[in-house]
């Protein structure tokens, strides 16, 4: 059981959009046991959300990706909880972790251009209570999101038939 | 002074290329074709095998290798002989590194066969068995297994093929196309058949580690009696992904091996001392690759024949290899028609079963060595191609 659910996880990791059919012909388990799994996975929280990978260079030049490193001076009993809490809680913020190294927390922010992030950066997260310093990255060209490659995508070199 | 064309051996032009070319062709100059008409993986060589061949490179190892292949080679392949089928050979006379399985199935059928000789063939299976038989001056007999035997062959089916001239028998699984396995029990009963004959077996072994549903592959030199009447053949372009390497090995007696490494020699040298770098990288290291990459393929294929039953197609379970052989009759269409309209109707590529013998006649043969994303349009696809829209 432990085994199929791992690797229905793998599986919907890879892409979410099988139904869940699909899903019971490649498991080789009956449709109702895959919705089951996936009920619990999602009720359990570790299956947190299905969405799209988009390459919005493809899209717009109204888009860009900050990486921020940010060091924060750590709370008596929170931690760094309490900041990083407060840092998911805005808008522009795509991603939060607490990281080992040079730095405290990492976040990852949205905006349509460099101004935008950088003013965000100044006026709301350098600004807060316990932010030592902050230092921003701009992400100047996707090569891979979540596993899929989105530039420079190899063709098959093998041909359509061979025996 | 005669033209070229009519200096020609006869033999050589009495081989007749596959009725299927054409459709072949057609197939490769389409755009948009989903494929699931290849013989080879989609995934690469696992990246440390290709580091060890660059970097057997960048030190200059470009010469020659002796021979039989290099020596850690051999070891290596008699490592993984003894580690996966408990079978024992020794590296020093009963090994030889052959470019490709190709080339060790054509230097043993060369080896033993000569005017006169029969050589049992089991099909449908891959398509160079026969044409390297009469190459040799042998005559095929092809024995054509059945669906509900799991196009297994049968020591009824075997008995009944054997004559005087019985020489060799050919062993080709786990089969392309069918999938077919032929575990301990069956190829016991085939061994019970041979015993007190001189027919000696060239096993073809080269899907052995793409073998599914938990039970490991057998190999016929371990049944009683078996390993010294039996060249086992088989290779690293199946097992990690490295068909353009061109590397494979047989493995059988010192006499056998001695006598095919004479054609070896003299038609070959030694094989691409690159490939063997990469090979003992491989052989070495290379045991978690294959199971990654066997896992991959059980999914894909338990997708596609859970599919084609729920379709409403006839799919015999297949335990090896990388393809399925979902049988088309009930739509009424030959091999070739099926195949045919497939591909200009719907952009799907499959073989019809009639490229691996007449009795492929009313399957097709689908390879799942395509991604999920692809099999699942391509499925998709053959759904709307069987509603005839």
């Amino acid at each position: 059981m432990e085994q199929l659910t791992e690797k229905l996880i793998h599986i919907l990791e890879e892409n979410a959009r099988y139904s869940v059919s699909e899903l019971s012909s490649m498991l080789d388990v009956d449709e109702q046991k895959i919705s089951t799994i996936m009920e619990k996975l999602e009720a359990d929280g570790i299956i947190c959300g299905y969405k799209a990978i988009v390459d919005w260079d493809k899209f717009s030049d109204a888009h860009v990706t900050a990486l921020i490193e940010i060091k924060v001076t750590p709370q008596r009993d929170a931690g760094f909880e309490e900041i990083a809490e407060k840092i998911m809680e805005m808008d522009e913020v795509e991603s939060v972790y607490l990281m080992s190294g040079g730095f405290d927390l990492c976040a990852t922010v949205q905006g349509k251009t460099f101004k935008d992030v950088a003013l965000f950066v100044a006026k709301r997260l350098a600004v807060m209570d316990n932010v030592i310093s902050t230092a921003t990255h701009f992400v100047l060209r996707r090569y891979k999101e979540l596993g899929v490659a989105l530039l420079n995508k190899q063709k098959d070199d093998r041909g359509v038939m061979s025996l | 002074m005669k033209p070229i064309s009519e200096l020609i051996n006869p033999s050589v032009l009495e081989i007749k290329p596959s009725g299927i070319r054409k459709f072949f062709d057609i197939a490769e100059s389409m755009q948009n074709v989903i494929s699931l008409g290849v013989g080879e993986p989609d995934f690469k060589t696992p990246w440390h095998i290709r580091e060890a061949g660059i970097h057997s490179l960048e030190r200059g190892h470009t010469r020659y290798t002796s021979n039989r292949g290099m020596e850690e080679l051999r070891r290596a392949v008699t490592d993984f002989m003894k580690r996966k089928y408990d079978l024992t050979y020794d590296y020093q006379s009963e090994v030889l590194i052959t470019v490709g399985g190709s080339e060790a199935i054509d230097a043993c059928i060369r080896t033993f066969i000569s005017a006169g000789d029969e050589v049992l063939i089991p099909e449908p299976s891959f398509v160079c068995y026969r044409p390297i038989t009469e190459l040799a001056g042998g005559t095929p007999v092809i024995i054509q297994t059945k669906e509900e035997d799991q196009f297994k062959l049968t020591a009824a089916q075997l008995r009944e093929h054997i004559t005087d001239k019985t020489k060799m028998l050919i062993l080709p699984y786990p089969n392309n196309p069918t999938g077919a396995v032929m575990r301990k029990k069956d190829l016991e009963e085939i061994a019970a058949v041979l015993k007190d004959t001189d027919i000696l077996v060239l096993s073809d072994e080269i899907y052995a580690e793409l073998t599914y549903g938990g039970e490991r592959h057998v190999s016929v030199a371990e049944i009683d009696g078996m390993k010294e009447r039996s060249i086992v053949v088989s290779g690293f372009s199946k097992t990690y992904s490295m068909t353009g390497w061109r590397l494979g090995f047989a493995c059988g007696p010192a006499a056998a091996i001695d006598q095919m490494n004479k054609i070896h020699q003299f038609g070959i040298m030694s094989s691409p001392t690159t490939s063997q770098y990469a090979a003992i990288e491989a052989l070495k290291n290379g045991d978690h690759d294959i199971s990654d990459m066997r896992e991959e393929y059980d999914t894909r294929r338990k997708f596609i024949v859970n599919e084609f039953r729920k379709m409403g197609l006839h799919c015999f379970e297949p335990e090896g290899a990388f393809y399925v052989f979902p049988s088309i009759q009930s739509t009424g269409m030959t091999s070739e028609e099926f195949c045919e309209k497939l591909l200009m109707q719907k952009h799907v590529a499959a073989v019809p079963g009639t490229a691996f013998g007449a009795c492929g006649e009313g399957f097709i043969r689908v390879s799942y060595c395509n991604s999920l994303k692809n099999l699942r349009t391509a499925v998709n696809r053959i759904k709307v191609f069987l509603k005839g829209e």
